[in-house]
């Protein structure tokens, strides 16, 4: 491709080194090294092959962006020359990511979660504290080493106000911290270590009969060992035994159900990749868990992530992948550690690879880092993300089970559900059905937050109801009178203290009109103020719609506008009028957008005013 | 050899196949449209191959460049055939029954080993054999080629040694295999198709060889055919040298401009009795002419059709009328008949076109009405029920052969006529860019952002070494002339190769360079290897 650099910007050596670190060094002086004389002039490779190192331009990006703080014109030149990507192309994908920065910054930076839960722990505060003792967001310290910005959820709702550290560098440092005050907030900027990041609370941890998270906190995560002394990579070998047509029947029969918010039928999806004539198949494990009030899957990716190498490499198995991604979202560093050990030790040991367990199958996993972009957990914009481009979600049909990654078959599965099949194979599909509900089999990971008495994540039976679940984590804190609770997260819906007994089932919430999305319980007490929680998760899809399709791109907008008014005491043409227009906004977007993000984002707000009466009025 | 002069294949089938090589090609910038097609094929999953000593954006677009030595095509394409007949990948089949002269051939191609074609043509011997096992392992290829290939003093051999290559793998009279030299203009192949070539009659019919075919004409027209070939371009030049050209009638052409050695053509045409130049445009041969007809613009203020580079016949419509004082060039041609005493009337373009059907057998079929339901023709297309031809040459693949053999011709590697040396050591070729067209007669009268002005491209080696700087201006010689050029540094050249255009002859007149070493077949001039020496003059070039 004959590309169109931007003009006299050339890397640094620290941007060529981290590059070179990511894509190996280059082959010739086309592709950034040194022009060699008597070869370079008379000869290069280019083309499809060139081109076909397309998906490694996030990963690029990354190394630019965690080794100087930011992507300089001349770390973008170089990447495009490497990859043969159009500057304006890469640019485009480049400022699709918060986390990847296009011009210069501080190479300390904090994000600190503002979003719904953490406000539940003064996180309001928390911000005005710092405006006040450093500066606004993104205003650099006195000398540039440092900034904060605010943040979406960064899923550590369980242990909030939560914050992220990043430091770029030669060796670069990512660190969750939570909970944290302003005051480690401002050690932090001041150039302090992040402490080591808190253990997640599991409150049924040594519970004989949990399931899924059996080992989190139990057994050492680093460990192959200690996962195999726990049982682990017994599910391989059983599933080995049944054979790939073996393993289809017990999911199938488990009637297990994906847990990532669609509640699609595991068995199905996988048969239908199985099926498919065309090569290859892909497995994408979607670990993008950016649902605000969603964490349960980092607590297993952190504390058991061989399980889910296991799982992937059943699923892989069972459906004919040869390679499999996790997509993770960015904000995880913690996971991301866990999983490039466990990835690695398993790869080590032959659980990974040409030949798995001796069995002559082969099957590797890549390891991929979303990079802010709450969307990209839509399940073909992860295609998109994992291809190298802007994450915006796909027009379906083609389903991913036909056309999804590259464009080949494609199984996408939650962290969650994907860690469920163990136990499917283990005890077998007709036995795993028997627990739960008829429809809503097996057992199911709840995210409480907010002011709850015992915060963390929780693995209960299908059937249990909500009040069940909010006695188990010790009821509101406090014994205050509660308020509401957002079931599903920023995506889902508001119950009132009068819907307690709904069933927290796939069928059960949907009977009462809401959803189980992604297992999002944020209790919130009689103090929060609910208005500006709606503001918050109003704010929050107008910043991650995509902008690709026009219902989602400003119907978000509308609707943050509306309820600023309305807020504001400064209702247009009436207090019915605003409502109507939010209704049919939401409606609009329910309809016409090609995504659930756009079909989801006023799902909240709505709820808030009929069920909760928020505005008063049509309540 | 094949006969008709015109590229074997549709666009279409470049989108489906399997490997292209682009052979002295800028399609990127100098074929846009065709281009497109091409890089549907490479979407579809086409490898392309760029041989062009330049790595341009073609060739950044290519699975492998291979950047020859300018010059040294016949060496690159006898050391493919030689590796492809040494590891036994040639289409014996097609060989056997198609072709005559294969072992001539092979004989003649067997020094060419690729150790020695690395030395001839400097491009890596891994890359050639990458290439010739990639052509001739492909299902389908297609060879693509322009001036690249015909501006040298042995341009018939180059494009020889290619169609030796089709032949060899049978890459030829296939759907998705082909042999295409690309036009530069939306009719180039509409000229030769309609005799504007000194040895054919329009329909490429033999004006010494095919006295039925003369017959015809001589019927038609009622007057005798001379059964003789007239002068090509360069041997116009001479003629008007050695004094047997006294007279000349220029119909949109700008050759003060635009031939090699500038400064000789433009003595010659001055030397003239007379001269008449028909154009749009006021161009350097105007300034010179005894006589200017101003025509029209013949795609937008005329009738008649185009013939594109896949041999397709096309209507043009008249959209707007010509300026004042312009006429039809048809009028123009038929007025100067009557007064010369010949009564054409006055033909519209469908009546010419209907007299053109009558006497060319390959146009027969292509009725207005047809033309118009069909989007186009393509030739040949012998009777009113006929298609049209997608490609050419599918009797070589008839069993026995149709017609003749398709012979394999011995071509000698011959380097430039104008060695490096001492004085000249830096090799210049010239060569087109996208936004501009030939002399500039046209696309230097609108603004653009891409026009750069002229310059003289070096590599940034050769910037170095010279301890020059960009947009410093230098003295650039040759044996028949210098200009004065900004300095441009080009990462697309290596160090002792320079490039210019010749769209801007009035800022820095390119062509006083060139050498007018010329084919002695085709009559083209090497516009692409003069050999150059750069100096300093130690001032920067006035910004515009």
């Amino acid at each position: 491709m004959d590309l169109r650099l931007v003009p006299h910007a050339e890397p640094t050596e620290a941007e060529r080194a981290a590059l070179d670190a990511v894509l190996g060094p280059p082959g010739s002086g086309w592709g950034g090294g040194p022009r060699l004389a008597g070869r370079d002039g008379n000869t290069a490779a280019g083309g499809h092959q060139a081109r076909a190192q397309r998906p490694l331009l996030l990963p690029a990006l990354w190394a630019l962006q965690e080794r100087i703080g930011w992507i300089s014109p001349g770390g973008l030149n170089e990447v495009c020359r490497r990859l043969t990507v159009p500057p304006a192309d890469a640019y485009g994908v480049a400022s699709f990511y918060a986390l990847l920065a296009l011009e210069p910054q501080p190479a300390r930076i904090v994000h600190v979660c503002d979003d719904v839960a953490c406000r539940c722990d003064g996180a309001d505060e928390l911000v005005a504290q710092l405006e006040e003792r450093f500066g606004r967001e993104g205003e650099p310290s006195e000398d540039a080493s440092a900034t904060w910005y605010r943040s979406p959820c960064l899923g550590r709702c369980d242990t909030a106000p939560a914050a992220l550290v990043s430091v770029a560098g030669e060796e670069p440092l990512e660190r969750a911290q939570a909970p944290v005050s302003a005051a480690d907030v401002l050690a932090l900027l001041a150039g302090g270590d992040p402490s080591s990041p808190p253990s997640a609370p599991l409150p049924q941890a040594g519970d004989a009969s949990l399931r899924l998270l059996r080992r989190a906190g139990v057994v050492d995560p680093r460990s192959l060992d200690d996962y195999r002394a726990e049982g682990g990579y017994a599910a391989l070998r059983r599933a080995l035994e049944l054979g790939p047509e073996g393993v289809l029947r017990e999911v199938k029969d488990s009637k297990l159900l994906g847990r990532g918010g669609a509640a699609f039928p595991a068995g199905v999806k996988w048969e239908a990749v199985a099926r498919q004539p065309a090569r290859p198949h892909y497995l994408v494990c979607n670990a993008d868990e950016s649902e605000p009030g969603t964490f349960k899957d980092r607590v297993l990716m952190e504390g058991d992530p061989f399980s889910l190498v296991e799982a992937m490499t059943i699923a892989a198995y069972a459906t004919g992948c040869e390679r499999g991604y996790v997509y993770l979202r960015g904000e995880y560093p913690e996971a991301l550690h866990a999983l490039e050990h466990a990835l690695a030790e398993a790869r080590r040991r032959g659980f990974l690879g040409p030949d798995v367990m001796g069995e002559g199958f082969a099957f590797d996993v890549e390891l991929r880092r979303g990079a802010g972009a709450y969307i990209c957990g839509e399940e073909t914009a992860i295609f998109e993300s994992i291809e190298g481009r802007r994450g915006e979600p796909r027009n379906k049909p083609p389903f991913p089970v036909a056309e999804g990654l590259f464009g080949k078959p494609t199984v996408v599965n939650n962290v969650e559900t994907l860690v469920n099949v163990l136990d499917v194979v283990l005890r077998s599909g007709p036995s795993f059905a028997e627990v739960g509900t008829d429809q809503s089999t097996g057992t199911k990971l709840l995210c409480l937050s907010g002011h709850v008495e015992r915060p963390g994540t929780y693995e209960v039976t299908f059937g249990a109801t909500v009040r069940d679940v909010l006695e188990l984590a010790g009821g509101v804190r406090g014994g205050r009178p509660l308020q509401a609770v957002l079931v599903g997260g920023a995506a889902g819906s508001f119950l009132s203290p009068d819907d307690l007994d709904v069933p927290l089932t796939f069928e059960g919430t949907r009977a009462a009109g809401t959803t189980l999305g992604s297992g999002v319980l944020l209790v919130l007490d009689d103090t929060v103020e609910l208005r500006r929680l709606l503001m918050r998760i109003a704010a929050f899809f107008r910043d991650e719609s995509c902008g690709q399709c026009v219902p989602c791109r400003v119907g978000t907008v509308r609707q943050e506008e509306a309820l600023a008014r309305l807020i504001a005491g400064a209702p247009r043409g009436g207090l019915d009028r605003e409502l109507a227009l939010i209704a049919e906004v939401g409606q609009c977007m329910r309809d016409a957008s090609i995504c659930g993000l756009g079909q989801t984002a006023s799902s909240a707000v709505e709820s808030a005013i009929g069920r909760l009466g928020v505005f008063g009025g049509a309540a | 050899m094949f006969g008709a002069g015109g590229g074997t294949s549709s666009y279409r089938e470049i989108e489906e196949t399997d490997v292209i090589l682009l052979w002295g090609s800028n399609a990127r910038e100098t074929h846009p449209i065709f281009f497109h097609h091409l890089l549907r094929g490479v979407r579809n999953g086409a490898r392309l191959f760029t041989i062009d000593p330049r790595r341009t954006t073609s060739a950044q677009w290519a699975d492998r460049w291979l950047g020859l030595d300018v010059g040294s095509d016949v060496a690159l394409s006898n050391t493919i055939a030689r590796e492809i007949i040494h590891e036994g990948l040639h289409n014996e089949t097609f060989v056997e029954r198609a072709t005559e002269g294969f072992d001539a051939y092979a004989a003649s191609v067997e020094p060419f080993t690729l150790a020695e074609g690395e030395r001839l043509t400097g491009v890596p011997a891994e890359a050639i054999q990458e290439l010739a096992h990639a052509y001739a392992r492909a299902d389908r290829a297609i060879v693509c080629w322009t001036l690249g290939i015909t501006e040298h003093h042995n341009a018939v051999d180059n494009v020889l040694a290619l169609i030796n290559l089709g032949l060899l793998c049978g890459h030829v009279g296939r759907y998705g295999s082909g042999l295409n030299p690309l036009r530069g203009q939306n009719n180039v192949q509409g000229g030769g198709d309609m005799g504007a070539i000194p040895n054919k009659l329009p329909g490429f019919q033999d004006i010494e060889g095919d006295a039925e075919a003369r017959a015809r004409f001589e019927t038609a027209w009622g007057t005798q055919i001379v059964p003789r070939n007239g002068w090509h371009l360069t041997e116009m030049f001479e003629g008007m040298e050695h004094g047997q050209l006294r007279t000349l009638y220029v119909i949109g052409e700008n050759p003060a401009q635009s031939e090699a050695d500038a400064t000789h053509a433009r003595r010659l045409l001055e030397g003239l009795d007379f001269l008449v130049v028909q154009d749009i445009v006021a161009t350097r041969t105007a300034e010179l002419a005894d006589v200017v007809l101003p025509g029209t613009a013949s795609w937008c203020e005329a009738e008649g059709t185009v013939t594109n580079s896949e041999r397709r016949v096309q209507r043009v419509r008249k959209a707007i009328d010509p300026p004042e004082g312009a006429r039809d060039d048809t009028w123009i041609l038929a007025e100067l008949a009557r007064r010369l005493g010949h009564d054409w009337g006055q033909p519209t373009a469908e009546e010419i076109w209907d007299e053109c059907r009558s006497l060319s057998p390959m146009h027969r079929g292509m009725s207005y009405a047809r033309l118009d339901a069909n989007r186009g023709l393509q030739w040949p297309c012998y009777d009113e029920d006929d298609p049209g031809a997608l490609f050419l040459h599918g009797r070589l693949w008839e069993d026995p052969v149709v017609g003749p053999r398709a012979p394999f011709s011995v071509v000698e590697a011959a380097p430039p006529v104008e060695a490096l040396d001492d004085q000249y050591p830096i090799r210049l070729t010239t060569g087109r860019r996208l936004e501009s067209f030939n002399t500039g007669a046209q696309s230097n009268r609108y603004r653009s952002p891409l026009h750069r002005g002229e310059a003289l491209e070096l590599s940034p080696e050769d910037v170095a070494r010279l301890e020059l700087s960009e947009g410093e201006v230098v003295l650039v010689s040759s044996r028949r002339g210098s200009v004065e050029a900004p300095v441009r540094v080009d990462p697309s050249l290596r160090a002792g190769l320079a490039f210019m255009s010749f769209h801007f002859p009035e800022q820095v007149d390119v062509n006083l360079l060139t050498i007018d070493a010329t084919d002695p077949k085709s009559g083209t001039a090497e516009f692409k290897a003069a050999a150059i020496r750069v100096e300093k003059l130690g001032r920067e070039a006035a910004t515009a």
